[in-house]
């Protein structure tokens, strides 16, 4: 399924970008925009929680890793201990195994690596489309 | 007749800064997202990508400079992990590289080789600065 058939489907998926980088920020919230995605963009993991204290809510949550303030991790384990059940996936430019591992298990849906290409954002509205 | 031209040095640069190994895959990436509603976003990400890292390099030119006792290497490479995925994101192919050694010697606990290693960054960084604006001058007298 092409992403342009996802999009007929008439929905509008969103986005939180969860990211200490403001070029990665960047680059994610085009990219998104452009598979149709309206997103939102955060520096840290406690802006992230805060977001979803106040009654925000989105469709798909990118998580980075390593940020200031609240790392990815510690984020995902307190969005899901809040009852957050929608999908949160890791990006992460670290390659370790075993660091993919322990963000996997904090709560992730997945963990893929940054920067997100077209491929890999397909591949995640093909998953929000069967939920 | 002048446009031609332009678009032809813009292009002969282009391909130059792949075959010579500046940049890489991940530019084209940035390519493809640019259009009508941004129209100059690989010159505004790489211009976000130069103010940033001139923040990581003095870091990291201050902590390289450190003369405690105890070197912190992993705060160093710390510093490094975030030049080097800034690079990564515009495409920066030689300077990833160079990260990616510097990162090896911090590894190794070799300050020697973390100096001379980031200088080929600093380098690197240069260079592909003066290419790129280069580069957007000419694709900005193309239009």
């Amino acid at each position: 399924m092409t992403s342009k058939n996802i999009l007929t489907l008439g929905q509008k998926f969103s986005v939180l970008i969860v990211d200490d980088d403001k070029i990665i920020r960047r680059i994610h919230k085009v990219l998104l925009n452009k598979f149709g995605f309206e997103s939102h963009t955060v520096e840290n993991g406690k802006e992230a929680v805060d977001l979803y204290l106040s009654g925000k809510h989105f469709d798909l949550i990118l998580m980075d890793m390593e940020m200031p303030v609240m790392d990815g991790p510690k984020a995902t384990r307190e969005l899901r201990a809040m009852g957050v059940n929608n999908m949160i996936v890791g990006v992460t430019s670290r390659g370790l195994d075993s660091e993919k591992q322990a963000f996997t298990e904090a709560g992730l849906d997945y963990c893929v690596e940054k920067p997100l290409t077209s491929e890999t954002i397909t591949s995640l509205l093909q998953e929000l489309a069967k939920k | 007749m002048e446009g031609n031209h332009f678009q032809r040095q813009a292009a002969y640069t282009r391909k130059t800064l792949f075959d010579q190994g500046y940049l890489d895959e991940q530019f084209i990436q940035l390519e493809d997202l640019q259009d009508d509603a941004n129209p100059n976003f690989v010159e505004e990400v790489v211009k976000l990508f130069y103010t940033d890292s001139a923040r990581l390099i003095r870091n990291i030119d201050l902590a390289l400079a450190d003369n405690s006792s105890h070197f912190d290497f992993e705060k160093l490479d710390d510093i490094m992990h975030q030049f080097k995925g800034s690079s990564s994101s515009i495409g920066a192919n030689k300077i990833k590289k160079e990260c990616t050694q510097f990162q090896e010697y911090c590894n190794a606990g070799n300050l020697e080789g973390c100096i001379r290693t980031f200088q080929q960054v600093k380098q690197e960084h240069a260079t592909l600065k003066r290419k790129l604006e280069s580069y957007f001058q000419l694709t900005r007298q193309d239009r």
